[in-house]
């Protein structure tokens, strides 16, 4: 049967440099002598460490504890003792540190009491937590949570589960090696997700310069007898990879930007998390490594079996670095992001070390300014106008860059790739996001303190009523008493002519003031007692606060998650 | 800090220029061989005043020469501005038009990419307001030797009234307008019995209309190399077209036939070359089509009731004015938002 394909708009095609490292098999990498694992390795807040430094682990060992539901446990890659528990550089281009684990291992890589789980027994919900506490992340990049994507949408069942096979970057194979070798063992982790999310299809995009790894998968399909598991070559142009494209290649269907693709029936895996959750589930074995592709200025790249933490140098050796080498890059050239240091751990997100040298990504020829060819435009794959998000961005009218629809952009580097003027737009859209964020922020942060101060104000306002009130009830309590003690002849000097009128007076006040008072105590504590400049006060902050319970959301993971 | 992408296609503004160079070349032979080599003068004389100009203002406005006198974008101003012009035009009208252009248009509206008029365009208009005889005058095909066409260029005496007359289009127009006059011996004649003369040819002037097919095959070529889209082209010729041929159905012998305006005067040139121009024209697909569209009727619209020879750089200029409008109003619905 032949299945219909869409297209998606724009797009490139980049050479795609993958024949090299899809020569021989996936290596396995001798063990460092230290590993250092960032406990913050997905999307979701960051887990807490569960070991101290002196301890003694266990391969497999959870040693960071998923922090809520949006976050993903993490484990000892090998058995050895934690040197240390500290910040260390993560593998970003910032620089910055995070809280990571320093294990040295033993050399014998022990595994373990694993926790089993009974796949047919177990609810949904098990499952799930199951697989966050086996910090199963999506491996495309994007490092999603991936048991918090295994639910189905609203309607309980998922049309269409999309399997992200396409690896559209240059240079990247792990994915197409992954495919290639454990294709059997990837497809049981597919029924497993095609179970928990009820889905009625199951549709796998290769981009077709994989035939191998398209026959495997296929062959694969054949012999396990599964119905409704459909491999699909699709056209090699990036960034077919990148999920939402792919949906869109698949089903046809655009998911906007904002928008759960399960909203729309669909969800979206990449092979190697399929790999991951298979080795979860069936194993009891979570994810401590992944295949890492090891290309660019290097004698043989190729694809390694990596503990999560090993250093990246450790692995880089192996393929023979040249020596002009002075960087490493993260990911693919398209999107890949520069590592601080060549010693920066192989975290779940690295499914590439693309190593970098001026000869092979030289410098952008100087930025001529734009012509408006409309190139850029022509190659967005989320049909946006670059140019004029950029001429915006320029002139930091964000508003503006916003109207332009800044935020579906998907930071996939079509434009810069294509742009004659050379421009890095992708640059100019990252600084105005975060620019919008950092705004957003500040404002956030003002609000809360004009509340703040609102509401003390209108506190200390209300106390003074109060206050008032209280004196002036003690005040008509006085004078009832004093009435009362008048009413007696030979009163005191300061009631004057304490007359028997007088005193029936002072009992109509104080029992009326006694009314006012618990009336007062009904009222609610607030805007009833305010006046009316500061009710309208009030409004405009409820107002301000309306808007901001819908603020500008980040782009979801963007990759192929 | 070099962020991703980390790779680019080999593209430049100077190969882009390269390429609108390189697909004018067919129309430049076809009129070198028809009208002589006097074009290649001007051709040169425009492009050396557009240098010049552009350095002076480079250098000026304290912008990197080596990186902007190479993009090429002031030699396609400059061929543009040859090309439109009349081949006898004195060297002063040519130098001076070019350096409007890319001094007052481009330059000082901040150079490459900033201007929002036609610099080529903008010019023409200048100079035929300025100069309006000169500006009009147009030697049929083959009727000036070079060495004549270099007097005429460089100075000497200029009795070209008696020598050249007007474009085919013009000729045309005036024709059909005394042949709507009954006291006109040319009265009751239609627009192809009035070409009946050795100014025409086929379809258009003599000899011009294989300098337009030359601006087509050229024009043509860079759609192929996706140097331009065919929004633009097919736009123009369309409306062209459609608007001459409703007249000329209507009466024919008021009218000239819609593939003559579309073989005379600058409408190939136009389409292909000159409202393709990125920087000034409109951006997005169906802004394109509005755009160059508009730009035909105006065309018309001038051609058949003004007093100018052509109405291209007018509607340019009118059109340019608009895009900031009709970009804004184009957008294409982004991924996701599309009502497919
Ligand atoms: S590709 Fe570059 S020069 Fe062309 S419109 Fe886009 S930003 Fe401008
Ligand atoms: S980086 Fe953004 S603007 Fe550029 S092509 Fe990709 S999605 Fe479009």
């Amino acid at each position: 049967m032949l299945r219909k394909l869409f297209k998606f708009h724009g797009g490139v095609k980049p050479q795609t440099n993958k024949e090299r490292s899809t020569t021989a098999p996936i290596a396995p990498v001798p063990l460092p002598d230290r590993l250092v694992i960032p406990l913050h390795q997905s999307v979701g807040g960051h887990p807490r460490p569960l070991v101290q430094p002196g301890d003694r682990v266990f391969k497999g060992q959870r040693i960071g504890a998923a922090d809520g539901n949006l976050s993903s446990a993490v484990h000892a890659s090998t058995s050895g003792i934690v040197r240390d528990v500290l910040p260390a550089v993560m593998p970003h281009t910032s620089g910055l540190t995070t809280l990571s684990v320093v294990i040295e291992p033993d050399g014998e890589d022990r595994w373990g009491e694993l926790e089993r789980i009974n796949v047919r027994a177990a609810t949904p919900d098990e499952l799930r937590d199951y697989l966050r506490d086996a910090g199963v992340v999506g491996l495309g990049g994007a490092v999603f949570p991936s048991h918090l994507k295994l639910k189905p949408g609203k309607e309980g069942r998922l049309d269409t589960l999309v399997i992200n096979g396409a690896e559209c970057e240059p240079f990247i194979t792990c994915d197409d090696m992954l495919m290639r070798e454990r294709a059997a063992d990837m497809l049981k982790g597919i029924s497993a997700m095609r179970h928990m999310l009820q889905a009625r299809e199951v549709l796998i995009g290769i981009e077709d310069n994989k035939p191998e790894a398209l026959a495997a998968v296929q062959a694969a399909i054949t012999a396990s007898g599964e119905q409704g598991i459909e491999a699909l070559s699709i056209p090699t142009r990036y960034p077919a990879g990148g999920a939402k494209q792919l949906i869109r290649v698949l089903t046809g269907i655009e998911v906007p930007h904002g928008r759960r693709s399960t909203d729309f029936g669909v969800q979206c895996f990449n092979v190697g998390t399929a790999y991951s959750i298979h080795d979860a589930l069936e194993h009891g074995r979570p994810l401590l490594s992944r295949v890492v592709t090891v290309a660019g200025n290097v004698d043989t790249p190729r694809n390694y079996d990596v503990l999560i933490g090993t250093p990246m140098d450790h692995v880089v050796r192996l393929a023979g670095a040249h020596p002009d080498t002075d960087r490493y890059i993260m990911g693919g050239p398209m999107m890949g992001v520069r590592m601080p240091a060549f010693d920066v751990p192989v975290v779940k997100a690295t499914n590439c070390i693309l190593v970098g040298s001026p000869a092979l990504f030289p410098p952008p020829p100087p930025e001529m300014p734009c012509i408006r060819c409309g190139e850029c435009a022509k190659a967005c794959p989320a049909d946006l106008a670059p140019f004029e998000m950029y001429w915006f961005s320029r002139a930091k009218n964000f508003g503006k860059t916003q109207e332009y629809h800044l935020f579906d952009c998907i930071e996939c580097g079509c434009c810069s790739f294509v742009c004659p003027s050379h421009i890095p737009l992708v640059d100019y859209f990252r600084f105005s996001k975060s620019e919008i964020w950092a705004r957003e922020r500040e404002k956030e942060a003002a609000d809360t303190a004009r509340e703040r101060f609102e509401f003390k104000n209108l506190r200390q306002e209300r106390e003074k009523q109060e206050k008032a009130e209280k004196l002036a009830a003690k005040a008509a309590a006085t004078r009832e008493k004093v009435a009362g003690e008048a009413a007696p002849p030979g009163a005191t000097p300061t009631a004057a002519k304490p007359t028997g009128g007088d005193a029936k007076r002072a009992l109509i006040e104080a029992a009326m003031e006694k009314a006012r008072q618990q009336k007062a105590q009904i009222a609610p504590k607030n805007t009833d007692a305010s006046t009316p400049g500061v009710q309208a006060e009030m409004a405009a902050i409820d107002a301000r606060r309306a808007a901001l319970e819908q603020p500008t959301e980040p782009p979801p993971p963007a990759g192929q998650a | 800090m070099i962020n991703s992408p980390y790779i680019r296609k080999p593209a430049s503004v100077q190969s882009v220029m390269l390429q609108v160079l390189l697909a004018l070349v067919p129309g430049i032979v076809a009129y070198v061989w028809f009208f002589g080599a006097g074009i290649l003068v001007q051709l040169a004389i425009a492009s050396a005043a557009a240098l010049a100009g552009e350095a002076a203002m480079l250098a000026i406005r304290g912008k990197p020469k080596a990186l902007f006198l190479t993009d090429l974008s002031a030699i396609v101003t400059a061929w543009l501005i040859a090309l439109t012009f009349p081949p006898i035009a004195p060297w002063w009208l040519t130098v001076t038009g070019t350096l409007l252009a890319v001094v007052i248009v481009k330059q000082l509206y901040g150079g490459l990419g900033q201007n929002p008029f036609n610099p080529a365009m903008a010019a023409f208009c200048l100079m035929i307001v300025a100069y309006p005889a000169l500006m009009s005058q147009w030697p049929a095909a083959g009727q000036l030797d070079f060495k004549t066409q270099l007097d005429l260029i460089f100075g000497g005496a200029r009795q070209v009234d008696a020598i050249t007359g007007a474009t085919p289009l013009d000729a045309l127009r005036t024709a059909l307008r005394s042949a709507a006059s009954p006291e006109s011996e040319l009265h009751g004649l239609r627009a192809s019995q009035l070409m009946d003369g050795p100014a025409f040819g086929a379809l258009g002037g003599t000899g011009g209309e294989w300098v337009a097919l030359g601006y087509l095959l050229g024009g043509l070529w860079l759609i192929q190399r996706r140097i331009i889209t065919w929004h633009i082209p097919a736009a123009f010729c369309g409306a062209l077209f459609v608007t001459a041929g409703l007249l000329w159905g209507l009466r024919p012998e008021g009218f000239a036939s819609p593939l003559f305006h579309l073989a005379s005067g600058g409408a190939m040139l136009g389409a292909f070359f000159i409202l393709t121009d990125p920087v000034s024209g409109a951006t997005t697909a169906r802004g394109k089509l509005l755009f160059a569209a508009g730009a035909a009727v105006l065309t018309y619209v001038i051609r058949v009731f003004g007093a100018y020879p052509d109405g291209i750089a007018f509607a340019t200029l009118l059109m340019n004015i608009l895009v900031p409008i009709i970009d804004m109003k184009t957008q294409a619905p982004v991924f996701g938002h599309k009502k497919d």
